[in-house]
């Protein structure tokens, strides 16, 4: 008999998988749930950015691109980080990457090794801390707070930068809060960051979908950020493109080429039917993603005010499309709350202990479903509470 | 206030307070848009769409189109108030088409009896030269409700991304 353990890699084995697997699997055994638990769009890819996909295998474009990706994506891509953040890169500082997931793998495995810290605010998207670990890396939690609508303060950058760290991880619009960091929030990290050799990855992935008039500002704007600053993006989210697997980062040209190694022999070059997809979904689409944007914006709006009447302090989030409100107030932990929510109601929501120990006391409701769907849900969640004051 | 009436043309059942949520407008400014709207007749009306068949199987639905010799102090006007009197009467359009001229929708509890209503209240109107009935056999989708769930969510429930 093989001992796999001690086959398998240390590191991998070592790391912990998701806290709230138990919740899922119990989830996963209720029928007919009515779930706020998923993190993607409820809109189909835009017609015409489908219909780009079509075309290509139709004409038989079915090779490899180039390592980086397709130059005119790359161009395209170049052209909306001038018009929309102002900011200059030649095509030869972007590729073209497997989602933003990719992205955000070959950023820290590009610059963490043994023994260096990155910094992480939490609660966040799950993926910044095992991709470090896998680097040998250590990662240094950075609990946001409510009271500071979930943004990370200055202070609070200062007291966890040790001698050994080497990457900011800055992911704003967040999942799960909903905070955005605007340009005086951005200004004031830089002030800490400029004097440092630290870099930030910035996971811009929810740019396209901030609500309330002001839109997301990349930290690359900021003086002196852009020489520190790797961005991610991508299609998934704006352009409801989960499934063609898309993204991209732009960077400085040392860092973007020492990435694109790892990329050409990990990945060779991403999918070619989704790139050429997401040439026209960034040439052509501002109206979709807009129209796409208001519809979340009213349900953002509905729900907001919805768990705020229904007693749970909910914070209005800026941006992404989840809501984060508290549950504390019902005296349990979030992984009960959402146990017992699943089985007296059959509604599925998120603890937000799985999105960092910080997000303990929460829970996050994603609102990328109908507004029918969503009301159904508000009316389960009211009738739980009642009894739970019972 | 566009999306006031994209919300209820879709759903009129959204109460003052639920627009006021969803369009971050006070539930006084949601009145009394909702009041212009109605005032004006840019709301016509409210209803259900109802699925009469499930309640009596023989019901059905009939798209007439009748040809029409206008005159002059009887123009297309004139002839559409007579037909949109009568109650069995759900629909009433001016057409351009050419090979006629309004077209009619109506509702009976079976072909007879839509038959028998053509032949005796439409067919003998002044002015109309001819009809011709079209039976509806299946209702799949109107005023943007499908008849039957066709679409169900495909993504995976379950999952923390
Ligand atoms: C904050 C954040 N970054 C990155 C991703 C990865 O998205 P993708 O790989 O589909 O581009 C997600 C997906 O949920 C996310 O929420």
């Amino acid at each position: 008999m093989i001992d796999y353990s001690k086959i398998l890699s240390e590191k991998v084995a070592d790391l912990k998988p998701s806290g709230i697997r138990k919740f899922f699997d119990l989830a996963a055994e209720v029928k007919d749930v009515i779930a706020l638990t998923i993190g993607e769009p409820d809109f189909k890819t835009p017609w015409h950015i489908r219909e780009a996909g079509i075309k290509s295998l139709e004409k038989g474009r079915t090779w490899y691109t180039a390592n980086a990706g397709l130059f005119e994506l790359r161009e395209e891509i170049s052209k909306y980080l001038k018009r929309r953040f102002s900011l200059e890169y030649d095509t030869k500082d972007i590729f073209v990457t497997v989602g933003g997931s990719e992205a955000i793998d070959l950023t820290i495995r590009a610059i963490i090794d043994d023994g260096d810290d990155m910094l992480l605010p939490i609660p966040s998207f799950v993926c910044y801390d095992p991709i470090c670990k896998l680097a040998g890396g250590n990662v240094v939690t950075i609990p946001t707070k409510r009271e500071n609508d979930f943004r990370l303060t200055a202070e609070e950058l200062r007291a966890a930068i040790t001698p050994k760290t080497k990457l900011l991880v800055l992911p704003f619009p967040n999942n799960p809060t909903g905070a955005v960091m605007r340009r005086e929030h951005l200004e004031e990290i830089a002030e800490v960051l400029r004097g440092t050799d630290i870099m930030v990855l910035s996971d811009e992935i929810y740019a396209e979908l901030t609500y309330g008039g002001e839109r997301h500002v990349s930290i690359a704007e900021i003086d002196g950020m852009k020489e520190r600053t790797i961005i991610v993006n991508g299609f998934s989210k704006a352009y409801a493109m989960t499934g063609w697997r898309l993204g991209y980062v732009a960077g400085p040209s040392p860092i973007i080429s020492q990435m694109l190694k790892i990329h050409q022999y990990a990945i060779m070059s991403s999918p070619t039917t989704s790139q050429y997809a997401a040439t026209v979904a960034m040439s052509d689409c501002d109206k979709e993603v807009e129209d796409m944007k208001q519809q979340y914006d009213m349900r953002r709006r509905y729900l907001v005010k919805a768990f705020n009447d229904m007693g749970l302090d909910c914070f209005t989030p800026e941006g992404a499309f989840y809501v984060f409100p508290c549950i504390k107030s019902t005296g349990l932990s979030s992984e009960e709350f959402c146990e017992k929510l699943l089985h007296s109601k059959k509604v599925a929501v998120v603890p937000g202990g799985a999105f960092g120990t910080s997000g303990e006391g929460f829970v996050r409701v994603s609102y990328s479903y109908s507004l029918e769907h969503l009301m159904e849900a508000v009316k389960r969640i009211g009738e739980f509470l009642e009894e739970l004051k019972k | 206030m566009d999306q006031l009436l994209k919300l209820l043309e879709q759903n009129a059942k959204l109460s003052t307070e639920q627009l006021s949520a969803i369009l971050g407008k006070s539930e006084e400014e949601i009145r009394k848009a909702v009041e212009e709207y109605e005032r004006t007749n840019v709301i016509v009306g409210y209803n259900a769409l109802v699925n009469w068949e499930k309640i009596n199987p023989n019901d059905c639905t009939a798209v007439i189109e009748l040809k029409v010799q206008p005159k002059r102090d009887h123009g297309y006007d004139e002839l559409a108030a007579e037909i949109m009197r009568l109650d069995e009467v759900q629909t009433v359009w001016l057409m351009s088409s050419s090979s006629y001229d309004l077209s009619v929708i109506v509702r009976g509890h079976s072909f007879r009896d839509i038959s028998m209503f053509v032949a005796k209240r439409l067919a003998t109107l002044e002015s109309v030269t001819s009809t011709a009935t079209n039976f509806v056999l299946k209702r799949y989708k109107e005023h943007f409700f499908p008849f039957e769930e066709i679409e169900k969510d495909e993504r995976r429930h379950l999952n923390i991304d």
